[in-house]
């Protein structure tokens, strides 16, 4: 379980607060209006921001104070996801040896994974020649081999036409079936929201509210979100 | 957003705290000996107020006629597009590595005694000029410097909004209008600035001095200084007018920390200006004309000269070419051993510590080369023999000198780096050396590469401190150079500056090259 227990960010005139569980496994969509806080709340999560008060745990460890790297939890961002000057498998390997060092045994394991996202024999490219679709699934195979159980998407896909983003949706959440991952995914579209088939939290009014299933709540939508879907 | 508080002892941190530590205690340390050893009592003498008065007043002519003159060149620039253009703005940035002895040569060649402007004049019953004395310095310095001072002044016309010249020409303005309601305002705010920068640079300048000036009435601090040095070997002396350089260079410096100055290495100078007004292009074809045949011929002169004689130039130039070569690399190593980290740690100290290591990295420029020069000597030479620390020292100092602009050109690299990658690079767990041959590097490969070749070509051709140091057998090649000079030799000098000019034109290029091969940006 991932709680946040009164959790709290100020920054000048803006402030999150936060005080949830969610259940490991989840699959969480995270909505609300522009700069309510979406992206605080997955960098709390991810450890590029550190409440200013409160505490984050995950299995009941307290993970507030941990680096970025020490965390349970691998990040898609939105850009920016791939280094362009490393081919697509020193990319993907990253996930592995964060050193860049690869075995040959860590190599097969890159080729596997990069099979597995449909990307088979693309390990010697580099980004540049990749389309975005592409690139989104070499950022999801490196995801995969991190080995976390939390798996944050900062809007990763909104880059993407509408089908594109659908087709990486369900990769999404294959991988996270395989690896029993909990997933927490930002986005604007609540067609998104749907096929996660999951939950969602919120964030509006300097507050994310305890996740709520997905489906009765955009049937009946409290007036904050309302406003949101609606504007 | 990432404002997580990092753990402040991290390897690369603490080299760059190092590499900032090391230039702080060179430059403060050389002027901490100079300080101890100057003369006291006596005090300053009629000739160095002379001195002092001379590098004001060939200061402040240089900047005025660098920069008046460079106005109609940078305007002809920003208001034309021509074939070749870009070329031309490419060869305004060139004399920042031109070897000052190379120049000084090649305006011998034109302006000198037998030069091809006295055999016009000659030829014309008219008087001679001479290159040699007050003059002579400015003329050097504005050499150098108008293409400098275009560069900043043509970056301030580009910087104008292409707005406001598509409203004047649907106004109707004419080009005399245009110039007094848009063009004067934006001069009266750069004009300033660029005239303290060439100010300042001039104001340490030696190599010139020490070529052109000399005697009563055309001697630099610096030159002084030299002079007390080599001449009289009077360190108390040399030590004194080094504390008086001190002095002007830290008053300048304080002046132009409050004029902001206009930036001449930015990119996008290559870009011209859409403007619907074009007067007749006569003037702007005559001002860019006058002022290439003004930087071009002296070059072309020294070619003519000199290029016959390279094949039989003297051993013992090549001896100091090899010097010189050894020299160039060692100071564009320790520049970017020095850059490098430094660059690092300040991007992650961040904020008012950042810039304080930076402003560290930067204490170069504050100080003199002859300064530091006197303060490493007084500080070595009871132990050591100066000559055997010659070629050391000068890449040392080269490297020193050649930081603030190193810096300039990786600090933003590297934030630019951190900016966009940084968050995956964390979220990663790329840590210290990983995070800098993974990330770092490869991604300011271009700008590192250029700041090396700017390192590597500086050195190459000063003439500096390494005449402190230096003794008959240990003479780099622009030395050398001064020497064939003074004894007269000047087809052999012709041949010499040749060398010079290609050896750092191609050990720029080298580096620069180095860093664009295989770049995935």
């Amino acid at each position: 379980m991932l709680t946040f227990e009164d959790v709290r960010v100020t920054r000048g005139d803006f402030t999150l607060s936060a005080d949830l569980a969610i259940e490991t496994g989840a699959r969480i969509a995270i909505l609300g209006p522009s700069g309510a806080g979406k992206s605080t709340l997955l960098a709390l999560v991810g450890g590029f921001l550190t409440p200013d008060s409160g505490r984050i745990t995950w299995g009941g460890t307290d993970i507030t104070d941990l680096t970025p790297s020490e965390r349970p939890v691998a990040t898609i961002f939105q850009d920016n996801n791939l280094f362009p000057h490393l081919t697509v498998t020193r990319n993907v390997g990253l996930g592995l040896r964060p050193n860049g060092r690869l075995s040959a045994d860590d190599r097969a394991r890159v080729a596997d994974a990069l099979r597995d996202v449909g990307l088979a024999g693309m390990g010697d490219r580099k980004p540049g020649d990749l389309s975005g679709g592409q690139q989104s699934r070499v950022a999801l195979a490196r995801a995969g081999l991190q080995d976390k159980p939390i798996l944050l998407l900062d809007e990763a896909f909104s880059a993407l036409g509408p089908a594109l983003k659908s087709e990486m949706i369900d990769l999404v959440l294959r991988l996270a079936q395989a690896r029993d991952l909990t997933l927490l995914m930002i986005t604007h579209d609540p067609d998104d929201a749907r096929r996660l088939k999951g939950q969602t939290i919120v964030v509006a009014d300097g507050r994310a509210h305890q996740p709520q299933d997905t489906d009765a709540l955009l049937a009946d939508p409290p007036p904050a979100l309302g406003a949101y879907l609606a504007g | 957003m990432a404002d997580r508080a990092q753990p402040l002892i991290r390897p690369l941190t603490l080299l760059g705290l190092g590499a900032g530590a090391l230039v702080l205690a060179l430059v403060l340390g050389s002027v901490a000996a100079v300080a101890w050893r100057a003369e006291r009592g006596t005090g300053l003498r009629p000739s160095d107020w002379a001195a002092l008065r001379f590098t004001l007043w060939q200061a402040t002519l240089s900047a005025i006629f660098s920069v008046a003159l460079a106005v109609p060149v940078a305007r002809a620039l920003a208001r034309r597009r021509f074939r070749g253009r870009t070329l031309l703005v490419t060869l305004l940035g060139a004399p920042f590595i031109l070897p000052v002895i190379v120049a000084v040569l090649g305006l011998i060649m034109v302006f000198g005694r037998s030069g091809w402007v006295n055999a016009a004049l000659d030829a014309a019953g008219l008087p001679m000029v001479s290159i040699y004395g007050a003059w002579g310095v400015v003329l050097a310095h504005v050499f150098f410097n108008l293409p400098l001072a275009t560069r900043m002044i043509l970056q301030g016309w580009l910087d104008v909004p292409s707005e406001r010249f598509r409203l004047a020409a649907s106004l109707g303005m004419r080009p005399r209008a245009i110039f007094r309601q848009i063009e004067l305002p934006m001069l009266a705010r750069v004009l300033p600035g660029a005239a303290l920068v060439i100010f300042l640079i001039c104001i340490t300048s030696f190599a010139v001095a020490l070529t052109l000036g000399g005697g009563p009435r055309a001697t630099t601090v610096e030159l002084a200084i030299y002079q007390a040095f080599r001449f009289d070997f009077d360190l108390s002396r040399a030590a004194l007018l080094a504390l008086l350089q001190l002095a002007v260079t830290a008053a300048a410096a304080l002046v132009a920390l409050r004029v902001s100055a206009p930036d001449a290495m930015g990119a996008g100078l290559d870009r011209a200006l859409r403007r619907w007004d074009q007067p007749h292009p006569a003037f702007d074809v005559a001002a860019l004309g006058v002022a290439m045949a003004f930087l071009l011929v002296p070059l072309g002169a020294l070619a003519l000269r000199g290029a016959p004689h390279v094949v039989s130039l003297p051993p013992e130039v090549w001896r100091a070419a090899l010097r010189s070569v050894l020299v160039a690399l060692g100071s564009a190593f320790l520049t970017a051993l020095l850059a490098l980290p430094l660059a690092v740690a300040i991007q992650r100290l961040g904020g008012i510590r950042g810039r304080t290591l930076e402003v560290a990295g930067m204490l170069g420029i504050a100080a003199s080369p002859l300064v530091i020069g006197t303060g490493l000597f007084i500080v070595t030479f009871p132990f050591i023999a100066p000559d055997r620390l010659t070629l050391p020292v000068t890449a040392l100092v080269n490297a020193v000198m050649a930081l603030p602009f190193a810096l300039r050109v990786v600090v933003p690299a590297v934030e630019a780096v951190e900016a966009q990658f940084g968050p995956l690079a964390t979220s990663l767990g790329l840590r210290g050396w990983a995070r800098l041959r993974l990330l770092i590097l490869p991604r300011i490969r271009r700008p590192f590469a250029f700041a090396l070749g700017l390192a590597a070509a500086l050195s190459m051709g000063d003439l500096g401190v390494v005449a402190l140091f230096a003794d008959a057998d240990a003479a780099t090649l622009p030395l050398q150079l001064y020497r064939l000079m003074g004894a007269y030799r000047m087809d052999d000098a012709a041949g010499a500056a040749l060398v010079l000019l290609a050896l750092s034109l191609v050990a720029f290029w080298l580096f620069d090259r180095g860093g664009r091969v295989d770049a995935d940006v």
